[in-house]
């Protein structure tokens, strides 16, 4: 067999640009049916917020300044995101690295009072098992933070190979995925702390 | 239950030695498999299936994987359905039958779960991965790595779902797992959590196959190929990839809920601290009726493709045909509650809902017409895929107008969970989707193959099943209006036996349909020399899958078709263009074979399992296993690698071996 056939044949420009919209609009698709996903959870809060059980309800157990740090945590993120975004497609790969690693802690910031809160929450006695309010709030605030701890350790993943990559085009598509990913989730939480947070407090 | 550390609650007790009927499945089961083991062995056949079927990334080797997949499931399936149907018609009065109650609760779960989704799911998918990137001028799909995983996936919880045989038992609770029955309290065992992982793991592969076609048929058509010149199977699996991407996400949070609820004493669906059941019912509801569409609109593609093909016309409406489905598309989801106009939500609600439910029926009636109107003036060749098509048009009716009686919320009331509704959704899904399938199946095989099917056995079959199937559900209709509930393990009245001997000569006679189709195998592969296909077109028939040999090179197409017209095929034959000589070859950009969705598959059935038995350090390893694999996918940067044109050349030549470099390292 010819040598020709035997290696990998690097990737022509426009195949490449292709296999990128590619992926980029499958995973779009993905973060749709990702919307069907929560919005499912959110039907089911609706349904469930009231069920109380002669338990707390939203009034008594939500923070909302405490929500506010953690928002700006995650809002801020997203921004930093961006700027990641925008070096990686300048191919700067110090910059892109450092903004990404300042994205991955702040998020890492809004998982710990994530963390923290339902901590709390549980040690009052308040946890999930309390009533069909705490469950369906658990469901919805946990999911969407097991999604952002996912995307977290996709984030440092992503970090590691650009670190031992550099700024390759498959390495900026994922990349662009991660974002796509990232800012998703951060609309998410703004209709999270929306409904759940402010209409609970209301 | 006793639990340790290591094995969780899994103790030998998990295996039912009591149960003589039990062992015995599992006894000849874990004798064919053995058998099968041995002969792969002797001849040596494992590195074979290795590298050129299970590692593959090749939509053709995946297709077909699934259908079998689909057949061994069914063969298990109508097990069931034997056992239930022979129990019932000697369960009356002074006999208690030959199954104890919470056995037969196990089977009626087991085949409704096996037959939707280990059946039904796996076929369709099967046949439109091996044909729509052939019918649409492409290589492969999208995503051909994610194409093997949403595959081993599949077999990872059809695994479990045969496991739950010997180890453990099923859930008794339905195949739709209503709580309180399937909360903790009232099945503390692991049956209901074999049925909630068999579904949800299986769920994440269809999901992920909808995402994959709905982007290889909207990004990855031939040149000249436009919207409306989409063959009408191509245009089916568009709605159906749209209808699992809308609703499968719905099931897998509604699974999600009853697995907190089960597992960490959330309150969901519990009867104390504010649960909901009537929340579960909606939400899986509204899953569960598109996901009936998702099964039977690729069979109404298929039917479409077989009855122009076989009529010799194109097919008569194709625009009506392709705005027909996206209107039962859209209508599917806006009837859920038709499942459950008892439960209480008033006349007004169950109007809308009924009214809704009328008007899908006629999208789907106009397709009947295009149906007979194809076939007006045709030149009809009664061939087995024909059979199976006709036999739908005639039945498929039969149990639309049952839909319609349902549809009236008063009617309904008597109705619900009678055997009136049972005979209504196997009138259905065995003309509408089954037959479908059947159809497919003997269509696509010599494009698969290179040999027919035969034909003698195909009628054989196919009037076994459709006489079969008229016997076994006809008096069900009958037991229904009689007052006879569904999942019934006895009864009473003497009046009911009657129909229920009948309905199991019925059985015993789709059983023989089912050995038909088994020998049809064995005498069409023996006769394979008579039967084959030597011109890739066995048939006449419309469309590109067909413009290749049979089977196609593993690449498909040396150059990417141009396309001209709706049924570009038909269209370049009758214009001398069809074989049109080949201009040089080019080198081809193909994925390589890998074991990583093999690997996932594996994990994700460890983990299942360890879910199911609380084995959590098992579960905690299996989790991590998976995302480093998924890591380890994730950071390939070689997962492809060029076909060169003389590679090409050779394969077009004659040479049918792939090249030994696209074997997997993993």
């Amino acid at each position: 067999m010819s040598s020709t056939t035997l290696t990998d044949h690097p990737e022509s420009d426009h195949h490449l640009h292709d296999a990128t919209e590619n992926a980029t609009f499958g995973f779009w698709l993905y973060l749709m049916t990702d919307c069907i996903l929560f919005a499912s959870l959110f039907a089911t809060y609706a349904v469930l917020y009231q069920n109380t059980a002669s338990g707390p309800g939203g009034p008594e157990i939500f923070d909302l300044p405490y929500v506010f740090g953690e928002t700006m945590f995650l809002l801020v993120s997203a921004f930093t995101n961006g700027v990641a975004m925008s070096f990686v497609y300048k191919k700067d790969r110090q910059k892109a690295v450092f903004w990404l690693i300042v994205t991955a802690l702040l998020g890492l910031g809004f998982i710990v009072m994530e963390v923290n809160e339902f901590i709390h929450l549980i040690g009052e006695g308040n946890g999930p098992d309390r009533s069909g309010f705490l469950s369906a709030f658990f469901g919805l605030v946990g999911t969407h933070g097991a999604h952002v701890s996912i995307g977290l350790i996709w984030m440092a993943v992503m970090i590691g190979q650009l670190l031992i990559k550099g700024v390759t085009p498959k390495v900026s598509s994922r990349l662009i995925r991660l974002s796509l990913f990232w800012h998703f989730l951060d609309i998410v939480w703004v209709c999270l702390f929306t409904v759940v947070y402010f209409f609970g407090v209301a | 239950m006793q639990s340790s550390l290591i094995f969780g609650n899994l103790t030998l007790d998990a295996i039912p030695f009591h149960n003589p009927i039990v062992m015995g499945a599992v006894g000849g089961g874990a004798a064919v498999g053995f058998l099968l083991f041995c002969f792969i062995t002797y001849k040596k056949l494992w590195g074979y299936l290795w590298d050129e079927w299970f590692t593959s990334v090749d939509h053709k080797r995946i297709g077909i994987m699934y259908i079998i997949v689909a057949v061994v499931m069914m063969l298990r399936g109508f097990a069931d359905a034997m056992m239930m149907r022979t129990h019932q018609a000697i369960a009356m009065g002074a006999s208690a039958g030959y199954l104890p109650a919470e056995h037969y609760s196990q089977i009626f779960s087991a085949h409704g779960t096996i037959m939707i989704i280990f059946v039904a799911m796996p076929f369709f998918i099967g046949l439109m991965n091996y044909v729509v990137p052939l019918q649409i001028g492409a290589r492969d799909v999208a995503y051909p790595f994610l194409n093997s995983v949403s595959f081993w996936l599949t077999v990872a919880s059809a695994l479990l779902m045969m496991v739950s045989l010997g180890i453990g038992d099923f859930s008794q609770a339905g195949w739709t797992g209503y709580p309180p029955l399937t909360g903790k309290e009232a099945s503390p065992g692991v049956g209901v959590d074999y049925w909630i992982w068999g579904i949800q793991l299986g769920g994440v592969g269809t999901l992920v196959t909808g995402i994959n076609f709905f982007v290889t048929i909207l990004r990855m058509r031939a040149p000249g190929m436009s919207m409306m010149k989409i063959p009408v199977f191509t245009w089916t699996i568009l709605i159906t990839t749209v209808l699992i991407m809308l609703s499968f996400p719905v099931l897998t949070v509604t699974l999600a809920l009853l697995t907190l609820d089960r597992y960490l004493d959330f309150h969901f669906f519990t009867n104390a601290l504010g649960g909901n059941q009537m929340m579960f019912i909606n939400l899986f509801w509204i899953w569960g009726h598109p996901e009936v569409y998702i099964v039977v609109l690729p069979a109404f593609g298929i039917f479409s493709e077989v009855v122009s093909t076989f009529s010799h016309k194109r097919l008569f409406g194709y625009a009506s045909m392709v705005y027909a489905s996206i209107a039962i598309a859209f209508l599917s989801f806006v009837v859920w509650l038709h499942h459950f106009f008892t439960m209480g939500a008033g006349a007004n609600v169950n109007a809308f809902f009924g009214i809704a439910t009328m008007i899908i029926a006629i999208p789907t009636g106009l397709k009947i017409f295009n149906w007979l109107f194809t076939m007006y003036r045709g030149r009809i060749e009664f061939k087995t895929p024909m059979l199976w098509s006709l036999g739908f048009i005639v039945t498929f009716s039969i149990g639309g107008m049952t839909g319609v009686l349902l549809s009236v919320p008063g009617a309904d009331f008597v109705l619900h969970n009678s055997e009136f509704l049972v005979a209504h959704f196997h009138n259905m899904l065995i003309p509408g989707a089954l037959f479908g399938y059947f159809a497919g199946y003997s269509y696509w095989f010599p494009k698969m193959t290179g040999f027919r099917l035969d034909e003698k056995w195909g009628v054989r079959a196919f009037w076994s099943w459709i006489a079969g199937f008229y016997l076994a559900f006809m008096p069900l209709y009958a037991l229904g209006f009689m007052g006879m509930p569904r999942r019934m393990d006895h009864y009473d009245n003497p009046a009911w036996q009657p129909y229920l001997i009948v309905a199991v000569l019925g059985t015993f006679l789709v059983a023989f349909g089912i050995f038909c189709q088994v020998v049809q195998l064995y005498v069409s592969f023996r006769d394979r020399k008579a039967l084959v296909d030597n011109t890739g077109d066995p048939w006449g028939s419309h469309s590109l899958e067909w413009a290749t040999t049979s089977p196609p090179p593993f690449y498909n197409f040396a150059q990417t078709p141009v396309v001209d017209s709706l049924d570009d095929f038909a269209y370049k034959k009758e214009h001398g263009i069809a074989y049109r000589a080949q201009a040089p070859f080019k080198e081809i950009h193909m994925p390589k074979n890998t074991g990583v969705g093999v690997v996932m598959g594996a994990i994700t059935f460890v983990f299942g399992f360890a879910m199911i038995w609380y084995i959590w350090w098992l579960a905690i390893a299996s989790l991590l296993a998976m995302i480093v694999a998924v890591i380890y996918r994730g950071s390939d940067d070689h997962t492809d690698y060029m076909l060169s044109a003389e590679e090409v050349a050779r394969v077009e030549g004659g040479d049918s071996v792939a090249p030994s470099y696209n074997h997997a390292s993993i």
